[in-house]
């Protein structure tokens, strides 16, 4: 067991070499030189030429890259062009917000998607079946912002429940940060539980085929718990999966998100730093993000084996 | 030696199942059909009631019928009864006929492995039963639990209630669903086909179990199968089933010895025997297959992590000769598919050497060996998935010699002419594989390994998937070819009778390794290794001659 | 979906090669759904014809006009009339969603194909997919767009590198299954070459599974497409799309909801048939309904 964790989180490296390396190419295969575009349109030549210097573009790439990976080892994200001030210390200062946020999302999402699902596999084919699909399908198709100002428009503008946008740390005012993120939560929530739901639907469908779905009819076990106990345990796995690639697809949501309700999390931080052309600070916005992604993905695929013994390590 | 059947009677024990004209109707889109026609049966207590017949004959819905368990909205009962006692099954709720199910009539089914939950730990799988049906303290259930994996026999019973059915073993896995099915005593058990996926040893030893069991508890069991020789070790009365309907119904002995309809003789007939075929004379021309010191090691794992080796094939050597049939025999995990595909180069062996005709084969580069493979072909079990769905059957039997260079004009001709030779009409290179049945579909995949004339056919139990009678008529056609053609065919099997039939020569493998070598006659009239003596003891029905209809003296110099 | 009498049935050459079940039938709701985008998709394409008014034209004294006869939605913070930039909006959403799964199905089959049959080129390639998945499509968009400019082009470059790695796992797990059908062994054995056993018996196996991906990536790109103008990364607004109308409408929502509501509802109702397509298409192949013909 401690070898496949050890394997995993190793195979955890490779896949990070090449988000840098992506990364760094993005900007470097950039037709025409990357000091020019970086120092923007007003630069002078000795201005393009100094930052060329510093940004270290005179090495051959290679060399470039591995002085940028080994500045990332050390932990260092690079510097704001447009602040001067460190990006871990940016990063640092708006990640919580975002981080919060999507916590709740995903709390939210799992607790009305897999019952939903659930409810989808059992009554397969009915009335509840069609309802849940709809309400699915159509969390896929509207844009998240378009959600976020429907919600902004009923909650906020006409019923006044809730405030129009801004953000309250849950540490110093946990009420108030219900109230601000409960609307940001839900607009993230409606695409996420439209793929959790499907999956968890499309899984248990699968699982309830299986022969020993009818072996527990066959000895006598209720409807309810041959449901919940051999169905839903058996389809946990794929739906722990869909639940971690999702998580790509609400990071893209947040930055959708803190626009829409002006919350100063790392969503606005990237959407600032492309405004001003940022590359540091971008750069730095997608390993980060990357990162996160791959880690959710290698605790879910350690997890795993909690809920089907055959996945041994 | 008539200790063959069974002969308890039944004249005073009671009724537990009785079916009366049960018929079942399956709607689909083009309409209404009929798939169980005024079906009647009746098992008394401790009687145990085989239902035969081939696939597709309704035996498993009447078994499906009797639990309760008919899938809902495709098939529904149009007619008749089933009792349980004194209980109307079809008359009862869904709350009622859950109660029931377990403690009154419980079902064991076909493949074990997938029929246990694979992450709920086995004993918690039994322990289910007692819960579901309530009225015993936790303590008490656990005891009762232990008390009926001792009863099937399971041994350290304390560690296999916490293991998952993936680390038991098939017969282990089996012997749990019988603990299940009988922990709360049921009159009626029903056993679906509960030996097919297990080899013959394992087979064994769990139909002793159940009979064992059913003498102890009084048990009426209704035992469906497709194996003659299955029944004629269990049964107490058979039913054969054809197209929805019993054709027959008679105590087994009588059954065996005197069959009426003629379905039932056409079935027993399809029966092949157990006695090796006549020797044919040797075959003076040098082998067209040579196959020396063959060895096959999988190894997993790696980077990080034990290597674990598994040796597949270990030292497997033997010589095919042209117009003969060499029989690779054993059961599941003994290394004879593995032979055959390393024999096809379909995967590389680890050492020996395979010499086909005058090539060393072993270690040949791919375009090399690509020159060389219309010198040997292959047949596969599944005869839905050896066909490619989206292709016709002309461009699967054109494909082949088209590559070495035939035109394609003449390679339709030739596929035409190939086609009749298997025995079907020339329509069929218009279709699509799914416009015929399983054993049509065999004829196919033989005519397109015969297509490119080759010296060699390794037929990878090629037969097994397929109903008796046809897999009789498959079984002739090889002969036909053979006779007609020359082609030495290496023939994989799991199954004695087929080996006995077909095979000139016989190998017997067991744990990657060759445990017997020799003509047919040999290896399975006089066995001289303990293991091959265990393989055919085991075979199901050994005693009795079915095609002649009679029994077979057993006092061979093994019994 | 539902199933009603007044159903259809694909045509028997086609389903048989795309794999589906001989006599599946559509229900109304697709049916509906393809009725939906075919009038969005038309409506789009002779916005020349339909619009009653030039997309572009500033109108100082109509601002924000509520519907009338002239200006059927009203119009927007320049006076322009919103109907006409709606129906106009739509070209550049749709040639994105079509050219992102276009060029996205067919390099990710190439790509997926040499990774399921050639075991050393499928490490390297599946680490490289992998990295690709962990960056988020709208991050990797915005940085390829912050860079590059917006145009169609990077737009669709951009959202293609997000969803090329979805299509390679998928058809490399096809490719990896079918390699083990005995069709495929048997193709081996009758001296098939290697290239042609991959173009005549595994690629068509993964046809039908990437028809419906593709329809799953032209709405996902159409909602990137809208989200970047949204964030003011997409199309400039001198090229009126369903996205840039919404986010100039962001200033006046609270004022006037229909400058977010009308581009919104159509770009939903767009993307919502597709899906419904992709849907209907993956239920009709879904082996599991070929199993319950008994």
């Amino acid at each position: 067991m401690p070898g496949y964790i050890i394997k995993r989180i190793l195979a955890v490296i490779p896949v990070m070499v090449i988000v840098a390396l992506i990364v760094f190419l993005i900007l470097r295969l950039t037709p025409g030189d990357p000091a020019a575009i970086i120092a923007g349109d007003t630069a002078t030549p000795d201005q393009i030429a100094q930052l060329r210097r510093a940004m270290g573009l005179d090495e051959p790439i290679y060399i470039q890259f591995v002085q940028w990976v080994g500045q990332l080892l050390r932990g260092d994200l690079g510097t704001s062009l447009l602040s001067g001030t460190s990006v871990n210390a940016l990063i640092a200062d708006r990640i919580w917000p975002t981080l919060n946020i999507a916590l709740l999302t995903i709390v939210m999402s799992v607790l009305i998607a897999v019952p939903l699902g659930t409810l989808a596999a059992w009554r397969h084919g009915r009335l509840s079946d069609h309802i849940v699909m709809a309400i699915s399908v159509a969390g896929f198709s509207v844009p998240a912002f378009v959600v976020g100002y429907v919600l902004i428009k009923i909650f906020a503008a006409d019923l006044r429940w809730l405030p129009v946008q801004g953000y309250k740390a849950p540490t110093q005012d946990f009420l108030g940060f219900l109230r601000h993120a409960i609307l940001p939560a839900l607009t993230l929530t409606a695409a996420y539980v439209a793929l959790t739901a499907r999956m968890t639907r499309a899984s248990l469908l699968n699982v309830l085929g299986e022969d020993y779905i009818r072996t527990a009819h066959a000895k006598g076990v209720g409807e309810t718990k041959v449901l919940l106990r051999h169905g839903l345990r058996n389809a946990a796995v794929p739906i722990l999966t869909v639940v971690g690639t999702g998580f790509a697809m609400l990071l893209s949501g947040v930055v959708v998100v803190e626009s829409v309700f002006n919350i100063p999390g790392i969503g606005r931080l990237t959407i600032d730093a492309v405004m001003a052309r940022d590359y540091p600070v971008i750069q730095g916005m997608i390993l980060l993000t990357s990162g996160i992604y791959v880690f959710v993905n290698l605790i879910i695929d350690l997890s795993y084996s909690l809920f089907d013994p055959r996945i041994r390590y | 030696m008539s200790i063959r059947f069974k002969t308890a009677s039944f004249e005073q024990a009671q009724d537990v199942l009785c079916i009366d004209k049960l018929s079942i109707e399956l709607s689909t889109t083009e309409g209404a059909r009929n798939v169980l026609d005024e079906v009647s049966l009746q098992i008394r207590r401790g009687e145990t009631a085989c239902l035969v017949g081939e696939s597709g004959s309704g035996k498993s819905l009447t078994s499906l019928a009797v639990m309760g368990l008919l899938p809902a909205g495709v098939l529904k009962v149009t007619s008749g009864s089933i009792r349980l006692g004194d209980t109307d099954l079809l008359t009862r709720s869904k709350r009622e006929l859950q109660a029931m199910r377990g403690s009154r009539m419980s079902m064991i089914f076909q493949e074990p492995m997938t029929a246990l939950n694979p992450v709920m730990r086995v004993g918690d799988q039994i322990l289910e039963v007692l819960k579901s049906h309530g009225g015993l303290s936790r303590g008490d259930m656990r005891r009762r639990v232990f008390a009926i994996m001792e009863q099937v026999h399971l041994p350290d019973v304390e560690r296999v209630y916490r293991a998952f059915p993936h680390q038991l073993s098939g017969g282990q896995r089996q012997r749990i669903m019988i603990a299940m099915a009988l922990i709360l005593e049921p009159a009626l058990l029903i056993a679906d086909e509960p030996t097919t996926a297990l080899d013959v040893t394992t087979q064994k030893q769990i139909l002793s179990l159940i009979s064992e069991l059913q003498r102890q508890h009084g048990t009426a069991v209704l035992f469906i199968t497709h194996d003659m020789g299955v029944v004629s070790e269990i049964a107490d009365t058979v039913h054969v089933m054809r197209q929805g309907r019993i054709v027959e119904t008679a105590p087994a002995a009588q059954l065996f010895e005197s069959p009426r309809h003629d379905y039932t003789q056409a079935l027993l007939r399809a029966v092949p025997s157990l006695q090796p075929r006549a020797p044919r004379p040797a075959e003076p021309r040098a082998p067209v297959l040579d196959v020396a010191s063959l060895g096959k090691t999988y190894s997993s794992g790696g980077f990080l992590r034990k290597q674990s080796e598994k040796r597949a094939a270990d030292a497997v050597t033997f010589q095919l000769r042209p117009g003969r049939t060499l029989g690779i025999v054993g059961e599941s995990g003994s290394g004879k598919s593995t032979v055959a595909r390393c024999v096809m180069r379909l995967i590389d062996p680890s050492d020996g050497s395979i010499r086909l005709g005058d090539t060393d084969i072993t270690h040949l580069p791919p375009r090399q060996l690509r020159a060389r493979r219309e010198k040997i072909q292959i047949v596969f079990q599944d005869p839905y998935r050896s066909l490619n769905p989206r292709r016709k059957i002309s461009s699967s039997l054109i494909e082949g010699p088209m590559n070495f260079g035939m035109s394609k004009d003449q390679a339709l001709a030739n596929a035409t002419r190939l086609l009749e030779i298997v025995g079907l009409s020339a329509d069929a290179l218009d279709c699509y594989p799914h416009q015929f049945s399983g054993g049509q579909r065999q004829r196919i995949a033989i005519a397109r390994a015969v297509a490119m004339e080759p010296d060699v056919i390794v037929a990878d139990e090629a037969v097994s998937a397929l109903d008796v009678s046809v897999q009789d008529q498959v079984l002739k056609l090889l002969e036909t070819l053979q006779r007609d053609l020359g082609i030495a065919i290496l023939f994989i099997t799991h199954d004695l009778r087929v080996a006995a039939q077909i095979c000139d020569d016989v190998i017997v493998m067991q744990h990657g390794r060759v445990v017997e070598h020799g003509t047919a006659q040999d290896v399975l009239v006089a066995p001289s290794h303990a293991y091959t003596r265990a393989l055919i003891e085991a075979a199901p029905g050994r005693g009795w001659d079915f095609a002649a209809c009679r029994e077979i003296s057993l006092t061979g110099a093994h019994a | 979906m539902t199933q009603t009498s007044g159903s259809t049935a694909p045509s028997p050459g086609i389903a048989r090669f795309l794999g589906l079940p001989a006599g599946a039938r559509l229900g109304i709701v697709p049916v509906l759904a393809a009725i939906l985008l075919a009038v969005i998709v038309l409506a789009t394409i002779f916005a020349s014809l339909l619009a009653p008014h030039d997309p572009l034209a500033l109108s100082p004294l109509n601002r924000l006009k509520p519907p009338s006869a002239a200006f059927p939605l009203g119009t927007d913070a320049f006076g322009r009339d919103l109907l006409s930039r709606v129906l106009y909006g739509g070209q550049i959403s749709l040639m994105i969603g079509l050219g992102a799964a276009a060029i996205s199905v067919s390099i990710g089959l190439a790509i997926g194909l040499v990774a399921g049959f050639f075991r050393f080129a499928d490490m390297v390639i599946m680490r490289v997919m992998d990295a690709f998945m962990a960056i988020p499509a709208v991050l990797l968009a915005v940085a390829l767009v912050a860079i590059h400019g917006a145009s169609v082009f990077s737009v669709i470059v951009a959202i293609t590198f997000s969803e090329i790695p979805r299509v390679v796992r998928l058809v490399r797990s096809i490719v990896l299954s079918a390699r083990e059908e005995p069709y495929v062994e048997a193709a081996i054995a009758l001296g098939t070459r290697m290239p042609v056993i991959l173009w005549r018996h595994l690629m068509p196996n993964t046809l039908a599974p990437l028809i419906v991906q593709a329809t799953y990536i032209c709405a996902s790109a159409i909602l990137i497409e809208a989200i970047l103008s949204f964030l003011g990364l997409g199309i400039g607004t001198e090229t009126p799309s369903w996205g840039n109308i919404m986010a100039e409408g962001r200033t006046y929502f609270l004022l006037k909801p229909s400058l977010i509501f009308w581009p919104g509802l159509l770009l939903s109702l767009c993307v919502l048939s597709i899906n419904i397509l992709g849907d209907t298409a993956r239920d009709l192949l879904d082996p599991r309904m070929r199993k319950r013909e008994v």
